[in-house]
């Protein structure tokens, strides 16, 4: 096996880890979903997830990560495999490489897009528009009327292969090193413009902490709101990047007796501070500062990104010309740092697999990662306005890590036994983990994520069965629209199908290597 | 600000600071264990074997 790769130092390893789960959803996603749930009070049922599902489900994937790591595994289809006799666990485990290359598949896209805009903002295409022909600007750019979004998503391929293939500590360590300080003294500088705006100066018609005011003002009844706890266990869980399976892939290139408790706090904690001290001082503060509540409000409820791409930029450029080309280079400079720390981390389980199973070179696995990535990414780009995009972000990126994250707890807390895991989690500790979270691990964490599960249950049943589209046929005029909307619902259809397939292909060669491991005498 | 809104501002974030400060802090002060590679592969091989 080919797999020598080892972390240079604990620094870079938490870096790394923190800017796994720093992405743009800290920025553009955490806002928005706390606007729409309950604004300051959001904060209260979002600490409540993390404390009982978010630290619970760190312990539990860094230390099955480093138990796996230690009997030469990681991936997570045989890093699961490593903690019960019983076989079938290895395809759980293919949740753990199949979300990581089909959210990496879309979301280099998304990072692309904000690599494109730092170019944007160096070479001034913002500083004479107006707020429709920014907006339009980008209806332009995913609509693919120029090259430029698909040179750009080429070098964002690329950037990210070439790094991977430059292993742990030379590349993506090094990465986060950069990328992380970067992203912070970014997000500091913004939230200070965005404190700071001044009505009535540069056409602002609130002050900044008008913006402040109205994300934290509690609204304390929509605590009772099972809505807002889905909204805030679905944050928790998209921002840790838990479920995927990148997490336990960094820590089993731990050492026996290396710490994961402190790092695991100190890396999450970290995504909390990016989250809930910058993630919420930039964008609200701005956009209300210059669009007031009533449309901030209404344009968060399809999420942060058309705030992000559509609005942001147009008035960055009211504050002068030097300043509006800081600020959008600091704003999709820091996205662009929070994506790629991320989609690196994506990239990593397909590699281990690789390298642990079929004992390939860490150049070659990160090319074939890469390629893949293009392979995959290719439907989200060219019919991105056909839904291909949402549809992945849907099976990949939201249902896949449920379904994963319940089934590792489960593993963890009931099949592993929690009396291994306990000790598992405290091997090594840096910092004594208060035993009630045995008890949560065990009995809280699991219930929580069924809840969330079975709460799902609904929704997904609606994409199934293509609710909306077919309502939208339904309720269509003309014959033009119900041919377009036939037409989404076709490319929606065959990206679950490709999906599917991908799962497939990806069970197909852990059966595979599995055989090969026995033909080996190693199982 | 109203005076809600700040006061929920400020409880958050300045925990947030000193949890995300102390965990950090812990980090960089405490110091790096021996190496155990020897014993970890004897773990490794022990394994397989069984």
């Amino acid at each position: 096996m080919s797999n020598n790769e080892a972390w240079g130092s604990r620094v870079g390893l938490i870096l790394a880890m923190a800017g796994n789960a720093v992405g743009l959803g800290n920025f553009l996603r955490f806002p928005a979903q706390a606007i729409q749930n309950g604004g300051g009070s959001f904060i209260i049922p979002y600490l409540v997830c993390f404390l009982l599902m978010g630290i619970p489900l760190l312990f539990v994937e860094w230390s099955s990560g480093r138990f796996g790591g230690r009997h030469g595994h990681h991936s997570t289809p045989f890093i699961l495999d490593s903690m019960d006799k019983r076989k079938f666990w290895k395809y759980i485990g293919v949740f753990g490489i199949f979300t990581n290359v089909a959210v990496a598949a879309y979301y280099c896209y998304l990072e692309s897009w904000t690599l494109s805009y730092v170019w944007q903002s160096i070479t001034g295409t913002f500083s004479d528009m107006n707020q429709e022909q920014v907006a339009g600007f980008f209806g332009d750019y995913v609509s693919l009327n120029s090259y430029e979004p698909i040179v750009f998503w080429v070098i964002c391929l690329v950037l990210n292969t070439w790094i991977l293939s430059k292993g742990l500590s030379g590349g993506v360590e090094k990465a986060a090193k950069i990328g992380m300080p970067l992203l912070l003294i970014f997000g500091a500088y913004l939230a200070y413009e965005a404190i700071t705006i001044k009505e009535g100066v540069n056409g602002a018609i609130n002050p900044g902490t008008a913006g402040l005011n109205f994300l934290w003002t509690p609204d304390f009844e929509s605590i009772w709101s099972i809505k807002v706890w889905l909204a805030a266990a679905g944050q928790v869980f998209f921002t840790l990047s838990l479920g995927m399976g990148s997490i336990q892939c960094y820590a089993s290139y731990l050492k026996k007796r290396d710490d994961v408790a402190l790092n695991a706090m100190s890396a999450g904690w970290m995504n909390g501070f990016v989250e809930i001290v910058l993630g919420s001082s930039v964008l609200i503060p701005i956009a209300v500062g210059y669009l007031g509540v009533d449309q901030v409000m209404e344009m968060t409820k399809s999420g942060g990104l058309g705030l992000g791409f559509m609005t942001l930029p147009y008035l960055f450029a009211q504050w002068g010309d030097v300043v509006s080309v800081v600020a959008g280079i600091a704003w999709f400079g820091l996205l662009f740092f929070a994506g790629i720390t991320s989609s690196l981390a994506m990239g990593t389980p397909l590699m281990g697999f690789l390298q642990d199973e079929f004992g390939w070179k860490r150049g070659n696995s990160a090319v074939a990662f890469g390629f893949i990535v293009f392979a995959l990414g290719l439907p989200t780009v060219l019919f991105f306005n056909y839904g291909v995009f949402d549809e992945y972000d849907y099976w990949a990126g939201t249902v896949s890590l449920v379904v994963f994250a319940l089934f590792e707890i489960i593993l963890f807390a009931w099949v592993f036994g929690m009396d291994k895991g306990w000790k598992e989690i405290n091997l090594g500790a840096d910092i004594k983990v208060p035993s009630i979270f045995k008890f949560i691990i065990k009995y809280i964490t699991p219930v929580l994520l069924l809840f969330v599960f079975v709460m799902s249950v609904p929704d997904i049943w609606s994409k199934i069965t293509n609710v909306d589209i077919n309502d939208a046929i339904n309720q269509a005029t003309s014959q033009a629209d119900i041919d377009e909307l036939s037409k989404k619902k076709l490319f929606v259809n065959i990206s679950r199908a490709g999906l599917l397939l991908i799962w497939l292909a990806i069970a197909y060669m852990v059966y595979y290597a599995y055989n090969k491991r026995k033909k080996l005498g190693q199982f | 600000m109203k005076t809600d809104a700040l006061l929920m501002m400020l409880i958050t974030q300045i925990t947030v600071v000193v949890i995300t400060g102390y965990f950090f802090y812990r980090v960089l002060t405490t110091p790096p264990k021996p190496d155990v590679e020897e014993e970890e592969q004897e773990d490794v091989s022990q394994h397989i074997v069984e």
